[in-house]
């Protein structure tokens, strides 16, 4: 038979009411903050990265796009193809978060005097670093105005040291399927690839941005460093870039690739060239609310008095 | 409430909850709109939201007699007008917002747009093919129009074809959001089709070929 045995406990340890009442206290909060945590980890809010942004030391301003409003950093950074991390606009902020930008190292290889490797350091080294206030115009029918901070392509380019034969340069994304999710489902041909005519590639306008607003590069929109050519639809603008590799022949896009009755390899803004299956003669700038009304597209996206000459006698319709 | 049977009163509540149901999408429109929470994009957010809730609709309505094919019950059909009315609801605030937000009644560029653009003329002709649906839905017309309102009302496989096909050919490159849109009405039209050829054998071969028949998948 059992008998209940008299507690042997001393009241000394017995949890006096306070500390109890506190102990409660403390879950309820810890509960709390881990659902805060749940809920703002659903947010694809700019806010959440707001403490790892990080000033970039040093830059000068520049006239270019001076009297243009602004996108907000909001938008800019929130709203963004980026298809290694999914392919809604939506998708990158969210998925990009844990990517690790540094160490980074960039292969430069093909026609050049001899391959290199070079570290995201030494390439915020190769030039003074410049604000450049720049038009995006994307494929879709939407653009922004960017502050990208970066270098001119031209220096990096030079750094390179490319030979005679070098006649376009392709630039090759980062498709690392740990970090970057999108890079598991093959909707694209990974890793993605761009590229350039050497012209285009060593004309002022195009840079390699290292930053924007002021901040590095978040890892959303091409983190550590990604290609900008302003007159070009924005997909032309590869991020994460690992290699830079100089060839003779043009080479071939990733969105060539994809579907290339729809995607040449100049993808120059313009309005009179229609993509198959939607219109480019007017854009839609983002953070203008609900009632603001679209605007005209401009050809080469309004760079035509810089760029024009590059295409100086080429049909830009067979040429698109 | 039985599977099977359900009364009339039952049927009024079931239709009333499906209605304000069928609204949520809207007011959460209006709900993300005041907080400022329609992505950078919001017009094309309203636009692919509303597109998005039509083709549901759409697809529930077609869902109702596969329902009954598969399983006998047959009081869903009565929740049939609803939901091709909701989708006509919402092709409306779709359509409403493509002319408007985003194109502000530019009707020389709309009308160039319409034509030019293949996956826009697609889901234009759903648009004006699901109209005369629409106004003849009501009891009165559809006595009136008798046997000819069963073949007006055929246009809806046709309305649900353009309308995948409108999705498809928006998207860049990911297709799979329009594609599990394809298989559900591929499976909700193959339903039907297999039913017929069954019932069309059965006719055919009297009941000894009827039992003997195996299906064909």
């Amino acid at each position: 038979m059992y008998i209940a045995k008299k507690p042997d406990i001393p009241s000394s340890e017995i949890t006096p009411r306070e500390v109890f009442e506190n102990r409660r206290k403390f879950l309820k909060a810890a509960g709390f903050s881990v659902a805060a945590g749940a809920i703002s980890s659903m947010l694809p809010s700019a806010v959440l990265a707001a403490n790892e942004r990080q000033k970039i030391a040093g830059f000068s301003k520049t006239a270019y796009g001076k009297d243009e409003k602004l996108t907000s950093y909001e938008d800019v950074t929130t709203y963004n193809n980026f298809y290694e991390f999914g392919t809604d606009k939506g998708d990158p902020v969210v998925h990009a978060r844990l990517f690790k930008p540094r160490p980074w190292t960039v292969s430069i290889e093909g026609e050049v005097k001899k391959p290199k490797q070079i570290s995201i350091e030494d390439i915020f080294k190769i030039a003074p670093l410049e604000e450049r206030i720049y038009r995006m115009r994307c494929v879709e029918g939407w653009s922004m105005v960017i502050p990208w901070v970066g270098l001119p392509l031209a220096n990096l380019i030079k750094y390179a040291e490319p030979t005679a034969n070098a006649k376009y340069v392709e630039f090759i994304s980062l498709a690392d399927p740990r970090q970057m999710a999108g890079v598991r489902i093959p909707v694209l041909d990974w890793p993605y690839t761009e590229g350039l005519r050497m012209d285009e590639a060593m004309h002022p306008l195009t840079i390699m941005a290292v930053g924007l607003y002021g901040e590095v590069l978040p890892n959303q929109n091409g983190a550590p460093m990604r290609l900008v050519v302003p007159w070009k639809y924005g997909f032309k603008g590869g991020k994460s870039i690992v290699r830079i590799r100089f060839t003779e022949q043009m080479p071939v896009s990733t969105w060539m690739k994809a579907s290339p009755k729809e995607y040449g390899f100049y993808a120059n803004v313009n309005p009179k060239v229609s993509h198959p299956r939607w219109s480019q003669s007017s854009e839609r700038r983002i953070g203008g609310g609900l009632l603001s009304p679209r605007i005209k597209t401009q050809l080469f996206n309004g760079y035509a008095d810089e760029v024009g000459q590059l295409y100086a006698g080429m049909d830009l319709h067979k040429n698109f | 409430m039985t599977l099977r049977q359900i009364s009339r009163q039952q049927l009024f509540r079931l239709k009333a909850f499906l209605f304000l149901l069928a609204l949520l999408p809207l007011a959460r429109l209006f709900w993300l709109g005041f907080n400022d929470n329609l992505t950078a994009n919001p017009i094309e957010f309203i636009e692919r939201s509303t597109g998005t809730w039509a083709l549901i609709c759409l697809l529930v309505a077609l869902a109702l007699t596969p329902v009954r094919l598969v399983s006998g019950i047959s009081w869903p059909i009565q929740l049939r007008r609803m939901a091709g009315l909701f989708m006509f609801f919402y092709a409306c605030l779709h359509f409403a917002t493509y002319l408007w937000l985003d194109h502000w009644f530019d009707w020389n560029e709309i009308s160039k747009h319409i034509i030019e653009h293949p996956y826009v003329l697609v889901g234009f002709s759903a648009f004006v093919l699901s109209i005369p649906l629409a106004l003849t839905s009501n009891n009165t017309l559809m006595r009136r129009l008798g046997s000819r309102w069963k073949q007006l009302h055929y246009a809806v496989y046709l309305i649900a074809a353009l309308g995948v096909l409108h999705f498809w050919w928006l998207v860049k490159k990911d297709i799979r959001e329009p594609l599990v849109y394809a298989i559900i009405l591929a499976v909700l039209l193959g339903i039907r089709v297999y039913y017929r050829y069954k019932k069309y054998h059965v006719v055919n071969a009297g009941p000894k070929g009827a039992i003997s028949e195996k299906p064909i998948a």
